[in-house]
């Protein structure tokens, strides 16, 4: 009964989950779209940021994805608009707006 | 073959943990199951042993200890009583609900308060519920056995359980007996190697174990475990059949003893079973038609085999040695007279609070159940149900 | 004299540090080592030194179930004299059996201490016979002789030849305390009075 994670949702049947909730594999968080939980949301300024990677250890949510050496725009579907990226950037290259702005 | 000794029932058990050479122990003292830990330091010192002894600061450590061992992909023992077992409450369910099947030697005291260090059932019956399979003995031969017995049922692929090998304390397990003990390499065979699928060390494949479960998932793995302890009973006989094969001991989920043609019987647990064994013998030799259930296996609760075992008694008296305070009676009561219910017909029943903290149960106290059983028979009045023997009164 | 079917049942009395659980289980032992069934426990509360303490002993020829305290022994092993006074010793004692006392008075002098006791009563100056032999006041091997002597639930020869095997497994570094308690084994069964 080695169930993967990504097959384990909110209608699955006692029989179809794992022994004791035990989870079987590494990097499970991406299956859940925290992205839901955001009441505000990161805008991303491409012309003004450096690309100096402050923004991408502190996100929490591991959120700024990261190509080569250049940062890429958020991924939405997990930040959970929480802010410190724009705190921490020197450049104000991140601005905050009211979720559907 | 077999090896004969004398042993108290702590040295039995100790001597079953040397056997089996388990990865890791979880050690705290505690009476009266401390002589249990003190033992097997011996045997880790003389280097008998390859087991990882971890001295912790409590209960609530030493079973942490087990469980994360055991998550590890050891096999983890431990032994406490009373206050311990108390302490190491919340791990309980932790170890169960996480599927860990440790194996833990209860050596049965009254719990608190007021204080006592003497044998009553109060401790494990407290921990009924936390979803370990339990298992009482007699003898030190039962502590032995049973010891022997717990891994292969705990760690079968459709059971995953924790075990609680209980057995009297100071009464069985600072009594010395006779005993016949296996040898190493039978017991090694028997108990054989701890495979689980999934463990924390098993490299190729990271594990998380112990989640967070929101309400949408938790009844789910609830009900798994209900699944696991009611696929325990087969297992439980299954294991019971191979130890008889190189013991030839036969165990099962309890021993009906003289019941046959039984019109009155109690049902009881633990040492207390010999006692009332010798007095079935002796009203036996009067003409009485008397018998003894005791039950080996209290989870997962064998009801229905309990129930067929007791159709045909008039009256039944179940022996409690712990009270439940639910001013109905004590919990293998409830239990067993809730088993009785799913029959057409069905003994009369009555439930007998006894032995708690220590005080000592006769032969003259199983006859005078058995009198009272009688008296049911011969007026058709259950009368009380739920009665205490063994007390001072006015 | 045994009821058929019975084991033999001893009650030990002592002071909590005595050595009277000891004397019990190494009494086990001996009968175990003669091929007996047996029971050696003590009654446990909290362990205080000088605290009466009670032991027990059942020895039969079958597994006995009985795992109740002994309520009305056959024999009863008295380690303490001064215990005459604090304990009602005799309580339920086979009139058929024999009391054991560890005391440098005879038994005619111990018998108006027991109330009203009618069975055998044996004495044996356990303290004088450790002290020459052992050098030191352990009244247990004494005691425990004396005990299989006068119950002859082990026999005696073979309880000599069996205690003899053990100590030289015990003390194998420890050669002059194997004399010692052989003879002090032996001087008690040849000792003790019966009264």
């Amino acid at each position: 009964m080695s169930f993967k994670a990504a097959e384990i949702h909110e209608t699955s049947p006692w029989q179809k989950m794992t022994i004791g909730g035990e989870i079987y594999e590494g990097g499970t968080s991406r299956l859940t779209m925290t992205g839901e939980w955001r009441t505000k949301t990161p805008v991303f300024d491409a012309e003004k940021c450096k690309h100096c990677m402050l923004c991408v250890p502190f996100c929490p949510d591991s959120s700024i994805p990261v190509v080569g050496k250049e940062r890429l725009d958020f991924d939405l579907d997990h930040c959970k608009g929480c802010g410190i990226c724009e705190k921490v950037c020197p450049f104000g290259a991140i601005s905050f707006g009211k979720e559907g702005e | 073959m077999s090896i004969r000794e004398r042993l108290s029932g702590n040295e039995a058990v100790a001597y079953a943990m040397k056997q089996i050479n388990p990865d890791v122990m979880g050690a705290f003292p505690i009476t009266p199951s401390t002589e249990i830990p003190q033992y097997f330091a011996q045997y880790v010192a003389d280097g008998l042993v390859d087991t990882e002894y971890v001295t912790v600061e409590s209960e609530h450590s030493s079973m942490s200890t087990c469980i994360g061992a055991q998550a590890a992909g050891g096999r983890a023992v431990t032994a406490t009583s009373s206050c311990g077992l108390a302490l190491m409450f919340e791990l309980l369910y932790v170890a169960s609900s996480s599927r860990l099947p440790v194996t833990l030697a209860c050596v049965n005291r009254a719990l608190t308060g007021p204080i006592n260090i003497n044998n009553d059932h109060s401790d494990s019956m407290g921990a009924r519920d936390a979803g370990w399979i339990q298992i009482y003995a007699e003898t030190n031969q039962e502590a032995y056995d049973n010891f022997l017995q717990a891994m292969p049922i705990g760690e079968h692929p459709d059971v995953r359980l924790p075990v609680m090998i209980c057995q009297d304390g100071f009464i069985t397990s600072h009594g010395v007996e006779n005993i016949e003990l296996l040898e190493d390499e039978i017991v090694k065979d028997f108990v054989g190697e701890y495979q689980p699928e999934n463990y924390l060390l098993k490299h190729e494949n990271p594990l998380a174990v112990g989640p967070y479960d929101v309400t949408n998932y938790y009844m789910e793995h609830k009900i798994q475990q209900a699944e696991a302890m009611k696929a325990a009973k087969p297992v439980i006989l299954k294991i019971a059949e191979a130890f008889e094969k190189v013991s030839g001991r036969k165990y099962g989920f309890f021993e009906s003893y003289r019941m046959e043609d039984a019109e009155t019987a109690l049902v009881l647990i633990g040492s207390s079973a010999g006692t009332a064994r010798a007095a079935v013998d002796k009203l036996r030799a009067q003409g009485k038609k008397v018998g003894m259930v005791k039950l080996r296996v209290f989870r997962p609760f064998p009801m229905e085999e309990l129930a067929a075992a007791l159709a045909g008694c008039k009256a039944i008296a179940v022996m409690d040695k712990a009270e439940s305070f639910s001013a109905a009676g004590g919990p293998l009561f409830a239990e067993t007279r809730s088993a009785l219910y799913d029959l057409d017909t069905r003994p009369k029943a009555i439930n007998y609070v006894y032995g708690l903290g220590g005080r000592d149960f006769t032969v003259d106290t199983a006859e005078t159940v058995f009198a009272a059983l009688d008296e049911i028979v011969a007026t058709g009045k259950t009368g009380e149900v739920y009665r205490h023997i063994g007390q001072r009164s006015e | 004299m045994k009821k058929a079917n019975k084991p033999v049942e001893i009650r030990w009395h002592g002071r909590g540090g005595q050595g009277a659980k000891t004397a019990c289980l190494l009494l086990a032992d001996a009968a175990f080592s003669s091929g007996k069934y047996v029971q050696g426990f003590p009654e446990y509360g909290p362990e205080r030194m000088g605290a009466p303490i009670t032991a027990y002993n059942r020895i039969s020829d079958e597994r006995c179930p009985v795992h109740s305290n002994i309520y009305e022994p056959d024999y009863v092993v008295v380690v303490d004299e001064t215990l005459l006074d604090a304990v009602d010793v005799t309580r339920g004692l086979s009139e058929e059996g024999a009391i054991i006392v560890n005391t440098p008075k005879r038994p005619e002098e111990i018998r108006p201490m027991l109330g009203d006791y009618a069975g055998k009563v044996c004495t044996i100056d356990a303290r004088a016979i450790s002290e020459q032999t052992l050098g030191k006041n352990f009244p247990n091997t004494p005691m425990l002789a004396a005990a299989v002597k006068i119950s002859g639930v082990v026999e005696a020869d073979k309880f000599v030849s069996d205690m003899e095997a053990s100590f030289k497994h015990k003390f194998a570094h420890k050669p002059q305390v194997i004399t010692g308690n052989m003879a002090a084994l032996t001087q008690s069964m040849k000792e003790v009075q019966v009264g």
